[in-house]
């Protein structure tokens, strides 16, 4: 039975596309059939981050409103085996995802695929509540900041309440949170929330901590996603938490601060 | 003094015709109208003191803690604990009320001269609830005013966290939250909250005005806290029981927490 999970935050540049890019990527690599679909209708970002931009031909409305199939549509990536993309349309708004056509493509993508990641927009209007709808399970991407936390509080309040699984009375989407943008150095100088206060706020069990990384920044630029850079800190932190996802039990990595060698303190490296 | 007595019956009688005309089914041709004994739930605003400055603020703040909740609701006056105010405006005590969506239907308890200022203002005396009056225990009136407080308690118990943009409300009971409430989430209860675990969002207490409604926590960290309309906010709470296991109630009109 294929697994919907979305990957939301209610704010918006937290890293949800890249997070998004990351576990899909991370599954069809452990030889999953995934599926990104790129739900910010108008906005769309993935392809930019998977390096599938120039191959979009049809995308997500495209498919919902039956002007093409889901195979003219889905792009396949040319790294890793098992995956492909739906990419979104640039050029409509969000109103054009309507609830039985998201649910009919999604209901087709199940039928090949074992996981589908769905990258939400940011906010918590029509595009936000279509990729969460039909979620089994959630990422819940937050950045260590109180504004993101909120947000993030705010989105796991709708996501037990607006969605299928809540409506109809099932049991309750399975919530996950990643931290992202993590810094434990400004955290240890007071300028960051802390992972402890991140999940005592927030309450739901912790996914994995993504350490701030250039490599994030120069993996989006190439349209690589940043799992793929094995040598990075971010990288192997993504590949942790898709192993939790999948129900490992991976010790939790690069909460602490590096502690800088004397050469480095004195060259000033980072 | 003349006039007063004078108009009395006249008065009592337009108000008892207004409010039965509600209940009134009659189809008998001959009769354009009976009289029919009916319970009604009713809020009491006890008065403690009037003037009109305190009253307008204080009767603001607690409409504007729960707007709909005050739209045309008919009130009772009671004038048990207010004892040491012989004259009272109810002409404009009423005008206030009903500005801020309440109506007062009749006065309850109260002196001689309170319930003739009552009477004057359009308003008929009840029987004291709680006087330990042997009528009182007999009529229809009396049950239905007494009943308001337990009829219908309806307690909620919350087992999942109250997430920000949230809004949890006991009607008519108690609220009890067995998880975390969280900044920009909204709890209100017409008695007591009982939170169980760290308090940061806005709990209001006792929102129709029940001033012995309490509010207890494991971990005070709140936006806001309040109680029949007295209120305090994050800013005057964060002092030394700061995320402290605490509880909260009236003293007089003052907002007391100390710690469990």
């Amino acid at each position: 039975m294929a697994e919907i999970i979305v990957v939301t935050s209610g704010k918006g540049g937290v890293g949800k596309t890249t997070t998004s890019a990351a576990i899909g990527t991370g599954l069809a690599m452990l030889g999953h059939k995934t599926v990104i679909v790129d739900f910010d209708v108008g906005l769309r970002n993935l392809d930019l981050i998977m390096g599938c931009e120039r191959r979009v031909v049809y995308d997500f409305v495209n498919v919902i409103n039956g002007e093409a199939n889901l195979n003219q549509a889905l792009i396949k990536d040319k790294r890793v085996d098992n995956l492909s993309i739906l990419p979104a349309s640039q050029t409509r708004d969000k109103d054009a995802l309507t609830q039985e056509g998201v649910q009919k493509v999604l209901d087709e993508l199940k039928k090949t695929h074992d996981y589908i990641v769905c990258d939400s927009p940011a906010g918590i209007e029509k595009g936000a509540m279509m990729a969460m709808y039909f979620a089994d399970k959630a990422v819940v991407v937050t950045n260590p900041e109180v504004s993101s936390v909120r947000d993030s509080d705010r989105i796991l309040g709708i996501l037990q309440s607006k969605t299928m699984r809540a409506e109809k009375g099932e049991a309750p989407i399975q919530e996950h949170l990643l931290l992202t943008r993590y810094n434990p150095e400004r955290v240890d100088r007071g300028e960051m929330l802390g992972v402890k206060d991140v999940e005592d706020i927030l309450s739901i069990p912790l996914l994995g901590v993504i350490p701030e990384s250039k490599s994030v920044l120069s993996a989006s630029n190439q349209g690589q996603p940043v799992i793929l850079d094995i040598e990075s800190d971010a990288g192997q932190a993504y590949s942790d938490a898709v192993r939790r996802l999948l129900g490992e039990n991976v010790e939790h990595r690069f909460l602490m601060a590096a502690k800088k060698g004397l050469l480095s303190r004195m060259f000033g490296g980072r | 003094m003349c006039t007063a007595t004078f108009d009395l019956p006249s008065t009592k009688n337009r108000l008892n015709s207004d409010t039965m005309q509600d209940t009134d089914a009659a189809i008998d041709s001959e009769a354009c109208f009976k009289l029919k004994g009916n319970r009604v739930t009713m809020t009491i605003l006890e008065l403690y003191r009037y003037d009109y400055k305190s009253f307008n603020d204080a009767l603001s703040a607690t409409v504007s803690n729960a707007p709909d909740f005050f739209q045309q609701t008919p009130v009772i006056l009671s004038l048990e604990k207010c004892t040491e105010q012989s004259f009272i405006d109810f002409i404009e005590l009423g005008e206030l009320c009903r500005e801020y969506g309440m109506v007062p239907v009749a006065v309850r308890g109260g002196n001689e001269e309170q319930i003739l200022a009552a009477n004057v203002a359009g308003l008929p005396k009840l029987p004291a609830a709680t006087s330990g009056n042997k009528v009182t225990e007999s009529t229809e009136t009396t049950i239905t005013v007494r009943g308001i407080k337990v009829a219908e308690s309806a307690n909620k118990i919350i087992t999942t966290p109250i997430r920000s943009g949230q809004q949890v409300y006991a009607e008519g009971g108690d609220l009890v939250v067995i998880a975390p409430v969280s900044a920009g989430a909204e709890i209100l209860a017409d008695g007591n909250i009982h939170v169980y675990g760290p308090l940061r969002g806005r709990a209001l207490a006792g929102v129709k005005g029940d001033t012995d409604a309490r509010i207890f926590c494991q971990s005070l960290e709140a936006e806001l806290i309040s109680i029949a309309g007295s209120y305090k906010v994050s800013e005057d709470l964060r002092g030394e029981l700061w995320q402290q296991a605490v509880k909260a109630s009236l003293e007089g009109d003052q907002l007391k927490i100390s710690p469990l």
